[in-house]
């Protein structure tokens, strides 16, 4: 099992979802975020002076998905999420080593 | 970026909009000279009381609406967490201004001044219904008097926004409406030492003019912004606007909000401006409220305009907290003298309200003066502007005695400010502490967050 993390763009949260549920990947978690990478911040106006906007909205999607769906799970993110311009995120791996189902005590892959 | 044709084009506008003007002013002239040949008998002394009380009643209770606009201006341009302070201080600060003003302010201002300094020490006598003698009922006029009275402490509240304390701001509001505004209101409107006197009057002996301030350009918008101005000083600018020796904004929480502010007092104006015309039972009074409509809502235009082409044109964008403050520096520019410009003169008097906020509110950072809102540019400077740029429509005034009133009302306002906010500042101090200031005012003196599903209460876990 692999916990995917994804930081993307906020208007592309509705196409990467469609994207993991026509995978048959069930549930995820997301979180509204602020950050930045290469493309850094912005600087907007207010009343006659300049200010920097460093930290940009994005969302953060939380996805854990059995090991062998783990690729497919990760291409359809980068096509969804994909605009070709800088600012379009990262996506992050990272092992799991148990899942239960708090409802039904199930465990593992079993629980997903 | 902008490029060399986006001027162009914008003096092409200019001159399109300046010819459309002159030439429908023309046909206007022609309407209302036909009109005069044909004109009604007069209405009758009950008539005329009805109408004037009227005016006095409308025009009150649109003033007091500003009261409205100042606090959504306010809550609007001031950070999330302050906005329950701001909101606060501005319910609070009108009712100490109606309370103010019945109990020493309107008889200090208007009871037997007599060319002199000060009226008397002694609440208002509200007459018995039909006992009203003259050509208002009394009542009206105190109601008339009072919200300007407010509407000069409203003033002060949104300079001083986000770092000062409830109670300090509160006891500065009592003594601004209570005597400061009320005895520089005497020595002009109360028929005081700058007044025509009955027979001759000193300053038109002088210098050849009376001093005129129609609704109060200098009586209320720069009373109220040199005690902003002198506040501000007192109290310092917010921690961290000028950290790092350059300007750091701190954005307001609601543009809609401060919009819909803006529009309130523009709707408020009307009541200002034209109520200020005192009556309205004859011809001529109804004839010149409609006018000062008119030039009032043109001001206000031509400090929008002014204001949207200038920061296009400095900060390659428009921006809308500034125009906002055009908007309102065109309602103070016109309101020493709302009756006499023509049209053109009214779109020209308001759209120097607009540059002076352009280029007032980048210099007032400059010298480190911390002006949340823009009062001071709005209130103190264009209505500086407004009171001087009377000689230049109403051939009763000129520049020595305009300038006479500002520098007088100025330096008293300016030594009463002084005293009362140094006063308050040795004694129980004006400023919260620094972790207060950083926490929000919100939560440090009022204890109730302005969004609390959106602020940090929001976040509280286990609903």
């Amino acid at each position: 099992m692999k916990l995917i993390t994804a930081i993307i763009k906020p208007f592309k949260l509705e196409e990467v979802r469609t994207a993991l549920t026509d995978l048959g990947i069930q549930g995820m978690t997301v979180t509204e975020v602020k950050g930045y990478g290469r493309q850094k911040g912005h600087t907007e106006i207010y009343r006659g002076a300049e200010y920097a906007v460093s930290f940009l909205p994005k969302v953060k999607i939380e996805v854990v998905v059995s090991g062998d769906s783990v690729n497919k799970a990760l291409s359809a993110i980068q096509d969804a999420a994909k605009t070709g311009q800088i600012g379009d995120g990262k996506i992050f791996v990272s092992p799991i080593e148990n899942t239960i189902r708090i409802r039904t005590g199930e465990a593992d892959e079993a629980a997903l | 970026m902008k490029t060399p044709q986006t001027s162009r084009w914008l003096v092409a506008s200019y001159a399109v909009a300046a010819l459309t003007i002159f030439t429908s002013g023309a046909a206007l002239a022609q309407d209302a000279a036909a009109a005069a040949a044909e004109a009604p008998a007069a209405a009758s002394a009950s008539t005329q009381y009805v109408f004037n009380t009227m005016l006095f009643l409308i025009g009150g209770f649109l003033v007091m609406f500003m009261a409205a606009g100042f606090a959504m201006l306010e809550a609007g341009l001031v950070r999330t967490k302050n906005v329950s302070m701001q909101c606060t201080k501005n319910i609070a600060l009108y009712a100490i201004g109606g309370i103010m003003f019945w109990l020493v302010g309107y008889n200090l201002m208007y009871d037997a001044v007599n060319g002199g300094f000060i009226g008397t020490f002694a609440p208002k006598v509200i007459p018995p219904t039909d006992a009203d003698p003259g050509s208002y009922a009394a009542a009206s006029d105190w109601f008339f008097q009072m919200v300007f009275c407010a509407t000069t402490a409203s003033i002060v509240s949104g300079t001083l926004a986000e770092r000062i304390k409830l109670w300090p701001f509160l006891l500065f509001i009592v003594v601004l409406t209570g005597f400061i505004y009320p005895i520089q209101g005497a020595w002009k409107w109360g028929a005081g030492w700058l007044a025509p006197g009955t027979d001759t009057s000193w300053i038109k002996d002088v210098t050849g003019g009376e001093f005129q301030d129609f609704a109060g350009s200098t009586l209320v918008h720069s009373v109220g912004g040199w005690a902003a101005l002198v506040g501000a000083i007192f109290l310092g600018a917010r921690h961290g606007k000028y950290e790092g020796g350059r300007v750091n904004p701190m954005p307001g929480s609601s543009i809609p909000l401060a919009t819909l502010g803006l529009f309130i007092l523009w709707l408020g104006w009307f009541g200002f401006n034209g109520g200020s015309q005192l009556a309205i039972g004859t011809i001529s009074d109804a004839s010149s409220v409609a006018r000062i409509f008119v030039n009032t809502n043109l001001a206000a235009a031509g400090g929008v305009v002014s204001a949207l082409i200038l920061t296009q044109l400095i900060y390659g964008k428009v921006d809308v907290t500034m125009v906002m403050n055009g908007a309102l520096a065109g309602l103070v520019s016109i309101t020493a003298e709302p009756l006499t410009p023509t049209p053109i003169w009214a779109i020209g008097i308001g759209a120097v309200g607009g540059l002076i906020v352009v280029f007032a509110v980048p210099l007032l950072d400059k010298i480190r003066i911390d002006d949340v809102v823009g009062a001071i540019p709005v209130h103190l400077m264009a209505g500086i502007w407004g009171t001087m740029a009377v000689p230049l429509t109403n051939s009763d005034a000129n520049f020595m005695a305009q300038a006479i009133g500002v520098g007088s009302i100025a330096a008293f306002v300016i030594l009463a400010s002084v005293v009362v906010w140094g006063i308050l500042r040795v004694t129980i101090g004006l400023r919260p502490t620094l972790e207060d200031e950083l926490a929000g005012l919100d939560k440090a003196e009022i204890g109730l967050e302005a969004y609390p599903e959106f602020g940090s209460g929001s976040q509280r876990v286990g609903l």
